[in-house]
């Protein structure tokens, strides 16, 4: 009977709420959750990248020859040293977070307030270097021509073994073609901004000039792009239908076109991570200066708003492996 | 939580601090030494490692283990994980860990197959 009692004390005592089998407050463990299924959202995307990878595993573009910028460095050839930067900054950002839920812990409001800053600092130096980066992509630097099959055709010095970009050698000629726009002709129909050279510029000015050969998409055993000798590459040119300079989300001069895409769309979702993990950054600094967790006894807002910012900085991780290094 | 108790040793036991914020210091180190090894391996790209092992070049398996590692340091020192209970810690990792590998493998080789068939099917894709 007495035994009894106690089980039903014991259960009553369960429901009755305020039991921490992890040992971790609410809040967290919500957290985690959010973490637990945004990591799921973000693997998701990656797997995809990894799938239409694999489906064209013979021409995806090298992401060495795509990133090759580095500010106040123009022309020189600086792979993966931008995103290297990008990659140490965030990581650095995510040290100065940890030091300011250590010193939450210890209730030192002076040094949450420095590192927290520090951190958006961080935050906002790595946004702003995405936000460079895109419109380095968007922009292009080369030039290229596009097949009615989609492909990409890039153009090499033979003798250099260098790119070289179509205004180096497009051929100039009076053109009629205009750019139209909104205000002619049908209402709310415009076209996308036309490339700086027509396709026949482009094609009389590779003929002309004996030095270029084509570089395709394709990707010898070696994993390097192979190269058309110059007569194979006058019969190629022929193919040719459209210019493409810089990317969009329907062609890229990089190559295939679902790489641009896949590039807008995780390093985009990952620049949104990172620029809300800067707001709500902002948003607990505010209130750590007014003393809301001073007067609260505790600064459990930092970890958990830590524990997002550490892992938008796991995401990158993954994202520089599998975006710029595999 | 206000002097919440921090496991200070990492490798195993091998390197142990007196403080947590040295621990950090000392992740932040190792984390921007691997970082730089996968850089400097990214950019001088060794013949030797550009075998295939294992149906994927040895240079991005490299990639791939440092990856994981990092991840790992990330998870255990910056957010944490080291210092909570292992069922949390499990039901966190094993969740992931389950559903992604599973992803993984059911994608590439979905996408290894669509490969196939277009490079030995009779459809020209190249135009």
């Amino acid at each position: 009977m007495s035994s009894a009692i106690s089980t039903t004390m014991e259960e009553e005592h369960l429901w009755g709420g305020g039991n921490r089998p992890f040992k971790a407050s609410y809040g967290k463990l919500m957290m985690w959750f959010f973490i637990v299924s945004d990591a799921l959202t973000f693997s998701g995307f990656l797997v995809a990248y990894g799938f239409s990878r694999f489906k064209n595993i013979d021409s995806w573009p090298i992401a060495d020859e795509v990133f090759t910028h580095f500010p106040f460095l123009h022309g020189v050839d600086a792979p993966m040293y931008y995103v290297a930067f990008m990659t140490f900054i965030l990581i650095f950002s995510s040290v100065t977070m940890v030091l300011a839920v250590d010193a939450g812990h210890h209730m030192q409001k002076g040094k949450v307030t420095f590192y927290l800053l520090l951190t958006i600092i961080g935050g906002a130096v790595f946004v702003g270097s995405q936000a460079w980066e895109w419109s380095n992509f968007i922009r292009g630097e080369y030039g290229a021509v596009e097949t009615t099959g989609g492909q990409i055709f890039q153009f090499v010095n033979e003798k250099t073994d260098k790119r070289v970009a179509l205004k180096d050698f497009a051929i100039s000629g009076p053109s009629d073609r205009l750019q139209h726009e909104i205000n002619d002709g049908v209402w709310y129909y415009d076209e996308a901004t036309l490339p700086s050279y027509t396709i026949q510029e482009v094609i009389s000015g590779f003929n002309s000039n004996p030095n270029l050969i084509i570089k395709t998409e394709k990707i010898d055993k070696k994993g390097h792009k192979i190269k058309l000798s110059r007569e194979e590459s006058l019969q190629k040119i022929t193919q040719a239908k459209n210019v493409v300079e810089g990317a969009n989300l329907v062609r890229n001069e990089y190559g295939n076109r679902l790489f641009a895409d896949f590039f807008f769309f995780i390093t985009g979702f990952h620049g949104f991570h990172v620029f809300s993990g800067v707001i709500i950054n902002i948003i607990i600094f505010f209130n750590v200066l007014i003393g809301t967790y001073e007067r609260r006894g505790h600064y459990e807002m930092i970890e958990k708003v830590g524990l997002y910012w550490h892992f938008v900085d796991l995401v990158w991780v993954f994202v520089f492996t599998f975006f710029y290094l595999v | 939580m206000g002097n919440s108790t921090h496991k200070l040793e990492i490798f195993r036991g091998l390197l142990k601090f007196k403080s947590n914020d040295q621990k950090i210091w000392a992740v932040l180190l190792f984390l921007s030494i691997v970082t730089t090894i996968e850089v400097a391996l990214g950019i001088s790209k060794p013949e030797i490692l550009m075998n295939t092992f294992l149906s994927a070049k040895i240079i991005n398996w490299i990639f791939i283990i440092l990856t994981l590692v990092k991840a790992y340091y990330i998870a255990w020192d910056f957010m944490h994980l080291r210092d909570e209970k292992s069922a949390l810690q499990a039901s966190i990792v094993i969740t992931l860990l389950f559903l992604i590998a599973y992803l993984v493998f059911i994608l590439l080789v979905e996408g290894n197959y669509i490969y196939d068939v277009i490079y030995e099917g009779f459809v020209s894709w190249n135009f």
